[in-house]
């Protein structure tokens, strides 16, 4: 007979080895579901993994891409990885993700024509506040009331979709375009855009700060008090009040941080590649942080992985729609098989298999 | 560097194997907004590409991209639809606009075709649009002949000059058959979304509507007036399935012929950059089946304003025409000019309540 072991401690093998073991999976059940479409699978396999990298035709444009696609993932990602490891459930990245592009937008539109070196940084700052602000509201109702910042946060994402859509047709609207929807662009005024650093890398100021907040937070992690207090917090929330750490402030550290970088990605995609405030801005990269976010194992290095893996099957994915014929849900639920497998597998990594050996009855 | 440089090459080199022969299909590419399965506007985008398929077989190849988010993510869909040797797109959706005119700059060979847009800053961009107002007054004319309780409900989406004309185009012709008429409208902020799109259905069903109209591409209110015993409008798509009972005709986009006709052009090298704003005319814009719950008397009234919109001897917005605050805008027989009309930013007399901003 064959029972599972909660082992003492997560095994360092499995923690490091389930994404690799979950992507080959993910490989295997993808190519499956591929067959089942009437779709060779190993060519679809390649044209979502290998073609964005590799093809000849657009490898050199995709590659740059990937960057363009990863950065506000991993900028996102990293912050939620400090308040998930102290168990503090940060779901509305994606609200706080259109603040912070609302709000930055907004501090640049209110300067158009105006060209200024100071524009740029002013809608940084403003693009953190905005993010910083909307996690605030689930944070303090947190600290104060006791409320929870999962269902709060979450919700704030839709009231957050709204505003978006308003000011797309309401106070932000481009005044030039006779009543269409959407701001500006933002991206075709100078002293508000944030392009390509060098043209044609990718790398804008979202990666640059992608790069940052990852060592950030790496660094508060290793050797920070504040990085103590969110591991002990989460591994044993009672010894960390013991402790004197508040879980009220944490909330609001913790919360704080992951909106103002949110609220950083959602500005510089909106001065950069997005360009305007649009009705439909969110696009999912807030969601799709969490998944980047655990699929990184809540660390900066994995994270910076799992993000790039994200923005290639998003990328690859694309490609092999119009390639090869795959409907996007497909790719959607090939994403989705990604999760799964990776949540499943975590099972190996805190429980073992124990052969027990039982007398006859 | 180098392994650019080789890679860049090697791209050339690929391009030139696949500069096109005789032979070689044209490849035409699509990228929507929504999925291909929101019995809508994109789904209504892809039965125009299936047309294109069907008409043309091996001379052409089509593919889609659906789901593509409006800005960085449509740019790179179109780059790389482009560098793959697409030869003509269609991007069908709005807010493609600035990505179809960056993209277009970068690839001076490829045709760009951008759906209800207004931008054309390159030579390789043209426009096109439906002129949606026409079904909306035959609409408004049935529905206000249909209605028991003078009550017309009207789920809008955005407050943008489409919409807008939209309301004021039926509810032009609903007051014309029936003084009695007023309009319920619900402001739904959204293009697509069943459970407020329902919502809003039950709601204007309470106050009192027994005739539904939307400007929003769900089925959801249709079903809801099919299941309460009520009246409506198919959008975008002919949504009789969802409706048997309930949908009186549906306004339906037939983008088909418009892409058979530029893909034509593109085969025999005649294609060139252009504005088009087309209706029933050119049947871009077909009314679904009148049901058979609608009166002959009704039937061949609405029949006869569709003949003669589609003759051109009739414009919806034809004098004298009110604004809301009673200010004229178009005196007798005046008919309006598309640039008032593709910004219309105002309710005609008669409507109740302001347009949200």
């Amino acid at each position: 007979m064959i029972r599972l072991e909660r082992r003492p401690a997560p095994s360092r093998f499995w923690t490091a080895a389930t994404p690799l073991l979950a992507v080959a999976l993910t490989m295997v059940a993808g190519g499956v579901m591929f067959a089942i479409l009437g779709k060779d699978p190993v060519a679809a396999i390649r044209t979502i993994f290998w073609d964005p990298l590799f093809h000849p035709q657009y490898a050199a444009f995709s590659r740059p891409q990937l960057l363009v696609k990863a950065g506000p993932l991993i900028l996102i990602a990293t912050g939620l990885a400090l308040g998930f490891r102290a168990g503090i459930w940060n779901i509305g990245a994606e609200g706080q993700y259109i603040a912070g592009a609302i709000a930055g937008a907004a501090v640049g539109l209110a300067f158009y024509p105006l060209e200024g070196w100071f524009v740029f940084p002013l809608m940084v700052v403003a693009g953190a506040f905005g993010g910083w602000a909307w996690a605030m509201i689930p944070a303090l109702l947190k600290a104060r009331f006791g409320t929870s910042e999962i269902l709060v946060s979450l919700m704030l994402v839709y009231v957050a979709d709204k505003i978006v859509a308003a000011m797309a047709v309401g106070a932000l609207r481009n005044p030039d375009a006779t009543g269409f929807p959407g701001s500006r662009n933002l991206a075709r005024y100078p002293a508000a855009a944030n392009p390509d650093l060098i043209a044609g890398s990718g790398l804008h100021w979202g990666g640059v700060a992608a790069l940052l907040a990852v060592a950030l937070v790496w660094l508060i992690l290793a050797r920070h008090r504040l990085g103590f207090e969110v591991r002990l917090a989460g591994l044993a929330p009672r010894a960390a009040r013991f402790a004197g750490i508040s879980p009220g402030r944490l909330t609001i550290v913790c919360l704080g941080l992951s909106g103002a970088f949110a609220g950083l990605a959602g500005l510089f995609e909106v001065a950069g590649p997005g360009g305007q405030i649009r009705i439909d801005f969110g696009s999912g990269y807030g969601f799709t942080a969490i998944i980047v976010a655990f699929l990184g194992r809540l660390h900066p290095a994995g994270i910076v992985l799992a993000g790039f893996l994200m923005a290639l099957t998003y990328i690859g994915g694309e490609i092999a729609q119009f390639v090869i014929g795959l409907p996007a849900a497909a790719i959607q639920a090939f994403q989705g098989m990604l999760l799964f497998f990776l949540l499943g597998l975590d099972l190996a990594a805190n429980y073992r298999l124990r052969r027990l050996r039982r007398a006859a009855p | 560097m180098q392994s650019t440089k080789r890679m860049l090459a090697g791209a050339a080199l690929a391009l030139a194997l696949a500069a096109p022969a005789a032979a070689e299909p044209v490849k035409v590419g699509y990228i929507y907004v929504g999925p291909i399965g929101d019995y809508g506007y994109s789904h209504e985008h892809n039965v125009g590409r299936l047309a294109v398929d069907a008409h043309f077989g091996d001379k052409v190849e089509t593919s889609y991209v659906e789901s593509v988010p409006e800005g960085a993510d449509a740019e790179r869909v179109m780059t790389q639809m482009a560098l793959a040797g697409t030869d003509i797109i269609f991007a069908t959706s709005f807010g493609y606009m600035d990505p179809v005119n960056n993209v277009a700059a970068r690839f001076p060979d490829v045709r760009f075709e951008h759906a209800t847009g207004y931008k054309r800053e390159h030579p390789n961009v043209a426009l096109y649009n439906a002129r949606f107002y026409e079904g909306r007054a035959v609409i408004g004319h049935i529905a206000a002949r249909m209605t028991k309780t003078n009550v017309i409900g009207y789920i809008a989406s955005y407050p943008i000059p489409e919409v807008i004309m939209g309301i004021n185009a039926a509810y032009l012709h609903a007051r014309k058959a029936n003084p009695q008429i007023q309009f319920k409208i619900v402001w739904a902020y959204t293009w697509f979304d069943p459970a407020l799109e329902a919502d809003a259905a039950n709601a204007l069903i309470e106050q009192g509507a027994d005739v539904i109209m939307q400007h929003t591409d769900s089925t959801a209110p249709m079903a809801i007036a099919e299941q309460k015993g009520f009246y409506a409008f198919g959008q975008a798509s002919d949504m009789i399935a969802f409706g048997p009972n309930a949908q009186l005709t549906a306004i339906i986009d037939n983008w088909g012929p418009y892409y058979i006709d530029r893909v034509q052009k593109v085969i025999d090298g005649t294609w060139e950059s252009q504005d088009v704003w087309l209706g029933m005319k050119e049947d871009m814009v077909v009314m679904a089946p009148l049901s058979e719950r609608i009166p002959a008397d009704v039937r061949a009234e609405a029949e006869a304003m569709m003949a003669a919109i589609k003759a051109g001897t009739y414009h919806p917005f034809t004098g004298p025409i009110n604004r809301q605050d009673g200010t004229p805008w178009l005196a007798a027989g005046e008919v309006a000019d598309d640039k008032t009309l593709l910004g219309m930013n105002f309710y005609v007399e008669g409507i109740e309540g302001a347009i949200p901003n």
